[in-house]
């Protein structure tokens, strides 16, 4: 069952050149869909169109088998319980003047939801691998992997259907992203979630449905393992045989299934 | 900005490597564990991630005692100015000395030109300056935070002409948009001098506040909270408001400070608050004939509007630093 | 040797960055050196190109060239800027001069170098020296580029150009630090590519830092693993990244071969 479904979006700020152009994609609930392209794609543009944030110029964006209401409040307070998102740098996406309790709540305070607020964001501060002391702590306190999980608190603690995580691992460091990597993946299994993301190996690692575009349009769409095995069109081809690897190890280490 | 990782975790292998970069991971969990194990490899480590002394929430940018002077200078100016409102040495209009007397025990700061108690005036002088400066700024900034959080919302054409305004606002001198207004209300009073400081600090407040608000709009956290389905007014009370008051208040100081010699200035030209307020500012105009001959006359009250000046600033950096919880410096 | 750093230590007055590393760099050596944010691997080149800011203090050694860096006069230290070593950062925007144009910008390590061997400073003798840089660093469309402002060019192309005065002063030894870190994947392919080809054809030994050990892989011979500020593990590239022996190199490079994995179809 397609729970967001685009069908051919198109966006130009201004009077410029097409960001997006003819875009059309569909994500079932419950799979992780992986939104890749380089600078200049449009993977921005289309991520803040699905967040409400800007309206597409062309075509519609369908939320539950909706079009998106962006003008309408009573709608737009539902649609904003039921997708939240993850951004890429932790250290912008967390007021500082706030606690992390405040934080992690916002949601459930702005969107007026019933329930005891503090427990949710203790249980969510566990469901993210934090101890929920930290609750009274600032952002600064914690380091940018600790502070991602903060994040990822807040976008899960009014138990959404639909996460958007964009870049969410890329300003990390690497030992970092592996663990982060990790609790999306977690995470994943109890909702559906679109990453917005350059780095194929990490859309790869979370993903089971690829959409690459490229200069405002979709270049190919489908399966991961399709995709990465057997790449149809030159851009992605170029894309993945771009991407440094590591040497070949001479014994195999751990599990490569 | 200067928000990093505090408090390395004791156990942490180099618990200052991390101050060397903002986003160092020193103690996000040991890294020895193999991270490739398998998804849920990183799990026992989860719970101890977190910082194991609760730092305190302040950092210094400065040694505290400089900061301790500045609430000092504050406090005694504060409650000289309460002081005048039930004791003065003598009655503000009373000749109770001869002329120009130097300070004495009588006149611990000398007789004015007529005779009258120089300590009297400086007392009700306070007074008078901390009304001035806090009704002054308090206009100011009424008026110039909201059009500064307008123009930081507006369209563009909108905020690139409020910009304009407030530009061409700033070139005008303040003292000269002060005399209009008292020119316009057609006769003197503190309450004329107060509202006129106050329309002439408000472009300069409402330019910061534009610029300030504008970078904060910019930070991912706003786009966060309108995600958590927060509102614009919220937006702006919760997120924009508490983010801008460090910088916004240390700029409003600067502006007390402007705002207390600027009404000296408009008493010196006979347009601040008409007698018989003693203002420290018109105690500056009438020693002037006799900067020579009785020196005190002018360095007293010279002294008290740089003490307060002075004063009002570093304590509106020490409040910075010990409220703004993620030690930002301007 | 053409760059020796013995037993470097580096802090502030209160903090320790860098402890007791060591290692060096044969000419025409390509070393790379891996770490994470926090690890000291961009303050080491620093220190190597004598570039610390004043707050740090430094310990140990460092020759260059067989002239000690630590220590030495900003004279001596600027002509061996010009002469022994020469650097390439991260964000060539912020290293490239905004309002000048990109010939121009080549320009000046051209002439500084020509006027050091006692060339000729001609400025058609320049221009033909610039044109060539140009072509080297395989930039499309010289004369465009030669009058191009650097926002009115791509990331990959200031690269390119940040490259171009790198190698105009025909250093022995070229620092790289994260030189493609904030490009395209496509883009960085590249770079590394166009780097690793240059420093090969043209002698140079190269100090490549980055984040990235697949990246490193590609381009290094020996790399160097910076942890804290310590030298965790060292040696050749190809034993460092398949077969590390460090605890903390493994959990890394597992990390990096788990994104592998998952490119090959495996998650």
């Amino acid at each position: 069952m397609t729970l967001l479904s685009v069908e051919n979006v198109g966006f130009a700020y201004g009077a410029g050149r097409h960001v997006l152009d003819d875009v059309s994609f569909t994500v079932p609930r419950g799979a992780n869909v992986g939104l890749v392209g380089e600078s200049g794609s449009g993977k921005s543009t289309l991520l803040r169109l699905l967040l409400g944030l800007d309206r597409p110029q062309q075509g519609r964006i369908l939320f539950d088998g909706q079009p998106l209401e962006t003008r309408r409040a009573t709608y737009m307070r539902d649609y904003r319980r039921r997708v939240q998102a993850v951004f890429q740098d932790p250290y912008s996406s967390l007021d500082p003047a706030h606690r992390v309790q405040r934080i992690v709540t916002e949601p459930l305070r702005s969107l007026r939801l019933p329930g005891d607020h503090a427990a949710m964001a203790r249980q969510a501060m566990t469901d993210v691998g934090m101890d929920p002391a930290a609750l009274s702590r600032f952002p600064h306190q914690f380091s940018g992997g600790q502070r991602q999980r903060i994040a990822i608190a807040r976008a899960i603690v009014a138990r959404p259907e639909l996460v958007l995580a964009d870049e969410a691992v890329s300003a990390l460091d690497l030992s970092t992203r592996v663990r982060i990597v990790d609790l999306f993946r977690q995470i994943s299994t109890r909702m559906t979630m679109v990453f917005v993301s350059h780095d194929m190996g990490v859309v790869a690692a979370l993903c089971d449905r690829l959409v690459v575009l490229d200069r405002g349009r979709i270049v190919e769409a489908g399966p991961t393992s399709r995709i990465l095995r057997d790449p149809q069109e030159p851009y992605t081809r170029s894309l993945l045989a771009s991407i440094p690897r590591m040497p070949a190890a001479s014994q195999p280490e751990g599990q490569s299934t | 900005m200067t928000d990093r990782p505090d408090a390395p975790r004791p156990d942490a292998p180099w618990p200052d490597a991390h101050r060397n970069d903002p986003r160092a991971e020193a103690h996000d969990g040991p890294h020895v564990s193999a991270p490739a194990e398998g998804p849920r490899s990183a799990e026992p480590t989860e719970t101890s991630e977190i910082p194991a002394a609760p730092p305190s929430p302040r950092r210094r940018s400065r040694p505290a005692a400089v900061h301790w002077l500045g609430y000092a200078l504050v406090a005694v100016i504060l409650l000289t100015g309460l002081l005048s409102l039930v004791w003065t040495p003598y009655a503000l209009s009373d000749m109770a000395g001869s002329r120009l007397e130097p300070p004495s025990l009588r006149h611990w700061a000398g007789t004015d030109q007529l005779g009258r108690d120089l300590f009297t005036q400086l007392m009700i002088g306070a007074r008078i300056a901390l009304i001035v400066g806090t009704g002054a700024v308090a206009i100011g900034a009424a008026i110039g935070i909201v059009a500064g959080v307008l123009a930081a919302f507006a369209t563009r054409f909108l905020d690139d002409a409020l910009a304009a305004v407030f530009d061409i606002l700033i070139a005008f001198p303040t003292l000269l948009i002060a005399m209009l207004v008292v020119a316009a209300r057609e006769s003197a009073s503190l309450g004329t001098a107060i509202l006129a400081l106050g329309i002439g600090l408000s472009p300069i407040v409402g330019r910061v506040t534009r610029i300030l608000t504008k970078r904060v709009l910019a930070k991912d956290y706003i786009t966060a909270a309108r995600i958590s389905g927060t509102g614009w007014p919220m937006v702006v009370a919760d997120h924009v408001l508490p983010n801008i008051a460090p910088f916004l208040g240390v700029n409003l100081a600067l502006q007390f400070g402007l705002a207390v010699m600027a009404e000296a200035s408009l008493s010196y030209l006979g347009l601040g608050a008409p007698p018989p307020n003693a203002s420290w500012g018109r105690m500056l105009q009438e020693a002037q004939g006799t900067v020579y001959s009785a020196p005190w006359a002018a360095v007293l009250p010279g002294l008290a509007l740089f003490a307060l000046v002075i004063g009002v600033n570093l304590t509106a950096d020490g409040l910075r630093d010990r409220f703004d919880p993620a030690g930002r410096e301007g | 040797m053409l760059l020796d750093i013995a037993d470097l230590t580096l802090g502030t007055r209160d903090t320790t960055l860098v402890q007791g590393l060591s290692f060096s760099i044969a000419p025409g050596e390509r070393f790379g050196l891996i770490g994470e944010s926090g690890s000291g691997k961009s303050l080491t080149a620093l220190a190597a190109t004598g570039l610390l800011p004043p707050a740090i203090r430094a310990t140990g050694t460092i020759t260059l060239g067989g002239e000690p860096v630590l220590g030495a006069s900003e004279r001596r230290l600027s002509r061996l800027r010009g002469a022994a070593v020469a650097t390439v950062f991260q964000e060539p925007l912020t290293a490239l001069d905004p309002l000048m144009p990109l010939g121009r910008q080549i320009a000046l390590p051209v002439r500084r170098r020509l006027a050091r061997e006692g060339g000729d400073t001609s400025r058609p003798a320049v221009a033909r020296e610039v044109r060539a840089l140009v072509e080297q660093v395989r930039l499309p469309d010289p004369d465009r580029l030669i009058r191009a402002f650097p926002h009115e060019v791509s990331g990959g192309q200031r690269q390119r150009v940040a490259i171009a005065m790198a190698l105009a002063c025909k250093p022995r030894l070229l620092i790289a630090d994260e030189p493609t870190t904030a490009l395209d994947v496509t883009t960085q392919a590249e770079i590394v590519a166009l780097l690793t080809g240059l420093v090969r054809d043209e002698g140079i030994a190269l100090l490549f830092i980055s984040h990235d050990l697949a990246v490193v892989g590609q381009v290094a011979e020996r790399v160097l693993v910076m942890r804290a500020g310590r030298a965790v593990e060292t040696g050749p590239a190809a034993r460092v990244l398949t077969a590390p022996e460090e605890g903390y190199t493994r959990s890394l490079v597992a990390a990096a071969r788990r994104f592998d994995t998952a490119l090959e179809g495996g998650a």
